[in-house]
């Protein structure tokens, strides 16, 4: 094969096909994630039953905890915040026709780089908590760009690559947290508190992390729709062939998504250090990056619809330990139902019974290994 | 030439093992079984990479179904209190697992990628949620010792003397090559992973021919799973496959999609983890143990980025196959 084509066709995304009218696209884009999200549940509610546990009883304490409440909203808004970025790091993955499963990885790595910049200087807020945010965007993103590299230059593909700096990127940070930034003279594997000028403050009684990640999520609605730079993104997704002839570079292309993508994973991770936990501990974190993928598709790799996606992911996760407190049902039943989401989302039952609609559009993203 | 540079390196390995054996016998023959033992998943996982892809589709579900197959052979053979029915139940697991990739990547056409990542957030779900503590094993899983062979030094106690699953990894990788390479099914296979249209034109059936591909395959990813949890850990933990399904699938690529060359460099990954480890424990490098730890995915990724553009893939993987 010729110069193009690391990256493969077709997202199926944000295909305009003549032959379906916006609205029936609108519906669809609507009705599948909404019946998919209650078929999940139900399937999940007979898990609970045969736990021994009204499911009615076992959803109203989920929900009702989290959503209750100012606290429960507050705390639902600090679980929503990275999901929403990664969200968005895997969207713009999908769009470019990359399926960037290391959010998790990147995230781990933006975390403990934020917190090394917030607990390392003495800076005046209004400079300390943007350097901190950002050295973390750049670590997430110098580890995605690895996988990256890899995939636009050595046609690697980037599916296994990040799935393997995950794991990479876990023993990295422990590491860090337990030899060269942890916390002098104490037993726990974790680093210093941040500075008092790093930590993020709220607005009213909002963490301004969660607005952070709404403008965040706005402004690549914007990005990814309307500037040049998300056309050549969406056309690289699409057909990199064409967008080779229309002489977009491609290799570069894909390059640029990872990085950004790594970015928003690591902003996930710098705001969850700098607005929340206060300091890098490995504990932290776990499942954030995985969440993204769930929320992405959830969200048919709209950058907005990664907001009602997250904040969905997050009432669960945040109702989980409540739950578990409540009727002994193990938290893990978050992660059946939102497995069983995805499944919903991606596979075409859903769309098969609701439209009949045998030829719909489905995601589609790399095939093969690159053996080009 | 790439041949030759894998007989060097394979005689270079040989030689140095044997160097080890003379100067430390007890040591190498701990390592070379270490690793045969590491190598035993990667293998019956690398297998079923290739079955799949060779095929035509793209399993990035291994992981999954190992760990379905690792969580429901363990407590099937806890619960009815016998290693071979438990077994049977994760082999049995690893082809519904199977046909479940097969009905999403086969039946219906979705992408190929998205279906294993599914299968593999579902079995980290599903094993996380019905994970319950304190069941054990009836018993520890038998050794074979094969009579007069395994007297050979150094190459009897590592390679005759081990559990069944390990004969059974290699026969398979040894059979598997034959079925591909010289029987009608393999043509018939390699016809529809390489180019689907004209097996379909010389009446293979496309759709059929890849379901139950990828389906069997399943089965091997359940042997791989049991393994994990019946043999090597004899236990379950959550998360207990620790990304080998990922693994496998970069040494199939390194093994040229090939069961034999798979097989190599799934002995050559476990070698280089079984060194490093002894190494450490030896404290003859001092690094911490976390780079330990990496390496096996670092491996992985340097294999990758060594091997990628020069070995060719199936033809027509990653792609469903839509009739003319």
């Amino acid at each position: 094969m010729s110069v193009t084509d690391p990256a493969q066709t077709d997202l199926g995304f944000s295909d305009p096909d003549p032959r379906r009218s916006g609205r029936w696209t609108r519906v669809q884009a609507v009705a599948i994630p909404l019946v998919s999200v209650l078929l999940a549940f139900t399937i999940g509610g007979i898990l609970i039953y045969f736990q021994g546990v009204n499911p009615l009883y076992a959803y109203w304490v989920l929900f009702s905890n989290a959503l209750g409440s100012t606290e429960g909203l507050l705390r639902v808004m600090e679980k929503s915040t990275p999901l929403i970025l990664t969200g968005l790091a895997v969207t713009v993955g999908l769009r470019t026709g990359l399926f960037n499963i290391g959010a998790q990885g990147q995230l781990l790595v933006g975390a403990i780089g934020a917190a090394w910049a917030g607990y390392n200087f003495q800076l005046p807020p209004l400079v300390h908590i943007p350097f901190a945010i950002i050295f973390g965007m750049l670590c997430g993103a110098a580890w995605a760009s690895i996988a990256g590299a890899l995939r636009a230059y050595r046609s690697v593909s980037e599916v296994i690559t990040t799935i393997m700096l995950n794991a990479v990127a876990i023993a990295l940070v422990d590491y860090l947290a337990s030899k060269p930034l942890k916390e002098p003279d104490q037993p726990l594997t974790r680093t210093p508190m941040i500075a008092e000028s790093a930590a993020l403050p709220e607005i009213g009684i909002v963490p301004s992390g969660f607005i952070l990640a709404l403008l965040v999520a706005i402004f690549f609605g914007w990005y990814l729709t309307r500037t040049t730079q998300g056309f050549r993104f969406n056309t690289v997704g699409l057909n990199p062939s064409a967008a080779n002839y229309a002489g977009i570079g491609v290799k570069k292309t894909i390059f640029l998504a990872m990085a950004v993508s790594g970015a928003l994973a690591g902003m996930g991770g710098s705001i969850e250090t700098l607005g929340i936990t206060g300091r890098f501990e490995p504990t932290f974190n776990a499942g954030l990056g995985f969440d993204g993928i769930t929320i992405a598709l959830l969200a048919r790799a709209n950058p907005l619809g990664t907001i009602p996606a997250a904040l969905l992911v997050g009432t669960l996760r945040s109702g989980a330990a409540t739950l578990q407190f409540e009727t002994g049902i193990e938290p893990e039943v978050v992660d059946v139902i939102l497995a069983l989401t995805l499944l919903f989302v991606a596979a075409p039952i859903v769309s098969r019974m609701l439209f009949r609609n045998r030829n719909a559009k489905q995601t589609s993203l790399s095939s093969g290994w690159g053996g080009s | 030439m790439r041949a030759r540079y894998a007989y060097t390196l394979t005689i270079a390995i040989l030689a140095g093992i044997v160097v080890a054996f003379v100067m430390d016998e007890n040591r190498t023959v701990s390592v070379l079984s270490f690793s045969l033992r590491y190598a035993v998943p990667l293998i019956l996982a690398a297998m079923v990479g290739i079955i799949c892809e060779r095929s035509g589709v793209i399993n990035i579900g291994i992981e999954g179904q190992m760990l379905m197959s690792a969580f429901a052979g363990f407590f099937g053979a806890a619960i009815t209190g016998n290693l071979i029915a438990g077994t049977m139940i994760g082999v049995g697991t690893g082809m519904i697992m199977g046909a479940m990739l097969a009905t999403g990547a086969v039946t219906w056409k979705m992408d190929q990628i998205i279906a294993g990542t599914i299968i593999n957030i579902l079995a980290t779900g599903l094993t996380s949620f019905f994970y319950s503590q304190g069941y054990v094993l009836p018993a520890i899983t038998p050794k074979l010792r094969i009579p007069v062979l395994a007297d050979i030094p150094l190459v009897g106690p590592v390679l005759f003397d081990n559990g069944l699953f390990t004969y059974a990894a290699i026969i398979i990788a040894l059979v598997l090559w034959v079925l591909i390479f010289k029987t009608i099914w393999g043509l018939r296979t390699r016809a529809v992973g390489e180019k689907p249209g004209s097996a379909d034109t010389s009446g293979v059936n496309v759709q059929r021919m890849r379901f139950l591909n990828v389906t069997f395959a399943g089965a091997l990813a359940g042997l791989a799973g049991a393994y994990l949890s019946i043999e090597a850990a004899s236990t379950f933990e959550r998360g207990l496959t620790a990304g080998r399904g990922f693994t496998a699938l970069a040494i199939m690529i390194f093994g040229a999609w090939n069961p034999i060359g798979a097989m190599a460099a799934a002995l050559f990954f476990g070698l280089a983890n079984g060194v490093a480890s002894q190494l450490q424990a030896d404290e003859v490098i001092a690094i911490p143990q976390q780079f330990i730890n990496m390496l096996p995915y670092i491996l992985t990724i340097v294999l990758l980025a060594i091997v990628s553009g020069r070995i060719k893939p199936p033809a027509a993987v990653g792609k469903p196959y839509e009739k003319e």
